[in-house]
């Protein structure tokens, strides 16, 4: 199947700047995939979709999406992709139809007219079936500022798929949302790429989540750390060990070089667990040990060491 | 048709926003209102006699314009921040040209401009500015003129402008110098010469001046109050719209994406 998004080779240095905000990186995503661009705040991912959806200028490297350049065919790519932005882009001070309205004749799908009443009978049909399909029968006609964060965020998510996109964008989009409306604004949206077969990009700094999504690429200052499926990123990511250590430490070496267990001095033993459980290495060591202690992550520890040595 | 609706849509939205916003509207007259009644009506009631011509009619014609003006510029380059703000965002990621959003922003702040203009004409009405309904169909006229030459100016400015912070620095040492060398509250019928260049380079001169010579038009006043005739500043400011817009827009599309 060909990739809905292609990068390659993708670098941007913004202008009076010496290091790359983003820094070569290349990844496809698949049609119809969950993808999550998953970091901390300056790693790059603002400027990463940013490229993707052809408001910033790449330096180098080629970006398609659904086949069209975003450098030279940046009005194709807009019409075939929906943002979600970290900001919110409602007008307050308009209903929650303004907002469509105005969104669905910026895309082209309808005429320009002055109320709602005056427009296509297509047009008024659609927004019932949304305000149905979000709840909000009552509230179509009133000021988005009434709304709560939750539902002004699923309102922008019914907006910007009235066009119909191949590639939803969602740029921390749980960003000032308590749990709740986090939790619901997430089964909303799970729904919704049941329904319509949506590729979903989605950029987050909250691991869990990421967890949720086909793939995850992990990034930090511009680079990418990880790439694969949730599974494949935490086999990567999470790295048990055990730390021993004795009084005579040339006595605890040479057992373990008889033994035959690769170790590392820091200047504790540090024994990677992958091949081997702690116990089966401590049984099977007789120097009087002073010190022993594993380390056996979280993924949201991983996360967080991964990124802080990073 | 489909750029021709995303113009029609992104001016109509400014005008809603600003009808829907009472408050903003109301502040937004606040300044204008206090230079026509305080400052109009006291050097009027001290000086008026003196000067041969009735000061608060040339205060208000005055400060029409030059609100008029300041709103349709600030409006254009408001701009600037907008990739990051509210529906802006929607305008700036839809698959519409940028020539559209610079025009159809031209327009919005256009309508949203005159607007305030129909304020302060009923504003000046009630603090005893006298007019006929044909003077006040000639500042609406004019008022257009204002604000597109105005729109204009906007442009240019945000084309060389990298960021808002900056844009909040230097608007007032772009704007307050020209309410003095436009003439909007002082007399500058006789300038020393290196004020009367700085003010033939001021755009708002040109405003100030054309509405002027059509609210005086056939008034006794004119020549005291007009510099120069309509026709005149009508020809530069038509002129300056063209430069203005056309090296604005060319730069400010080209810069939008290369950050």
């Amino acid at each position: 199947m060909t990739p809905i998004i292609e990068v390659q080779g993708l670098i941007k240095r913004y202008r009076e700047t010496t290091t790359n905000a983003v820094d070569d990186i290349s990844f496809n995503v698949a049609p119809g995939e969950f993808f999550t661009l998953l970091g901390p705040n300056g790693a790059g991912k603002t400027t990463t979709i940013s490229i993707l959806t052809t408001t910033l200028a790449p330096t180098s490297g080629e970006v398609r999406i659904a086949g069209y350049d975003v450098v030279r065919s940046s009005s194709e790519v807009r019409q075939n992709i929906g943002i979600i932005f970290q900001q919110p882009s409602l007008d307050l001070n308009l209903t929650a139809e303004e907002n469509i309205r105005f969104h669905a004749i910026l895309y082209g799908l309808y005429p320009f007219f002055l109320t709602f009443s005056m427009m296509p009978r297509s047009y008024r049909d659609r927004v019932h079936e949304l305000a149905a399909l979000l709840g909000l029968e009552n509230e179509m006609f009133k000021k988005v500022k009434k709304f709560s964060g939750g539902m002004r965020r699923k309102l922008e998510i019914i907006r910007s798929l009235l066009h119909k996109p191949r590639v939803l964008f969602l740029d921390e989009p749980t960003a000032g949302l308590d749990p709740v409306s986090r939790r619901s604004l997430w089964e909303y949206l799970g729904k919704v790429r049941h329904e319509s077969g949506t590729t979903i990009f989605l950029t987050t700094h909250y691991l869990e989540e990421a967890e949720e999504a086909d793939k995850i690429c992990m990034i930090n200052k511009g680079r990418i750390l990880s790439f694969g499926s949730p599974q494949q990123v935490k086999a990567n990511l999470i790295e048990d060990y055990l730390l021993i250590d004795a009084k005579d430490r040339n006595q605890l070496r040479a057992e373990l070089q008889h033994l035959g267990i690769p170790f590392s001095e820091t200047p504790f033993f540090k024994i990677n667990l992958t091949e081997r459980s702690a116990q089966q290495v401590i049984k099977a060591i007789d120097t009087p040990l002073t010190l022993v202690k594993t380390h056996n992550p979280t993924l949201e520890d991983a996360y967080l060491e991964t990124m802080e040595h990073a | 048709m489909r750029e021709v609706y995303a113009i029609l849509t992104i001016a109509y939205r400014d005008l809603l926003k600003l009808l829907r916003d009472p408050a903003r509207l109301i502040s937004s007259l606040i300044f204008p209102l206090l230079f026509i009644a305080i400052l109009g009506g006291s050097i009027q009631s001290n000086w008026g006699s003196g000067l041969g011509y009735n000061f608060l009619t040339f205060v208000f014609t005055g400060v029409f314009a030059q609100t008029l003006f300041q709103s349709a510029a600030m409006g254009i380059v408001s701009l600037i921040d907008d990739r990051e703000n509210d529906f802006s965002q929607e305008i700036f990621i839809s698959p519409i040209s940028r020539y559209s959003i610079i025009l159809g922003k031209i327009v919005g702040e256009t309508l949203v401009a005159l607007v305030q203009g129909i304020g302060i004409v009923v504003f000046g009405l009630l603090v005893g500015v006298r007019f006929s309904l044909g003077q006040v169909l000639g500042l609406i006229v004019v008022g257009v003129i204002v604000c597109l030459f105005a729109a204009s100016f906007g442009v240019i400015i945000l084309s060389n402008l990298p960021s808002r912070r900056t844009a909040d620095q230097i608007f007032p040492f772009i704007m307050l110098p020209q309410f003095f060398l436009a003439g909007v509250f002082n007399p500058i019928k006789i300038l020393p010469p290196y004020l009367d260049i700085l003010s033939r380079i001021s755009p708002m001169r040109y405003a100030v001046d054309l509405t002027r010579g059509i609210f005086y038009a056939g008034n006794a006043d004119y020549p005291k109050v007009v510099l120069d005739t309509p026709l005149l500043n009508l020809t530069i400011m038509v002129a300056a719209f063209l430069v203005f817009l056309v090296i604005g827009t060319f730069i400010f599309v080209r810069s939008e994406r290369n950050r």
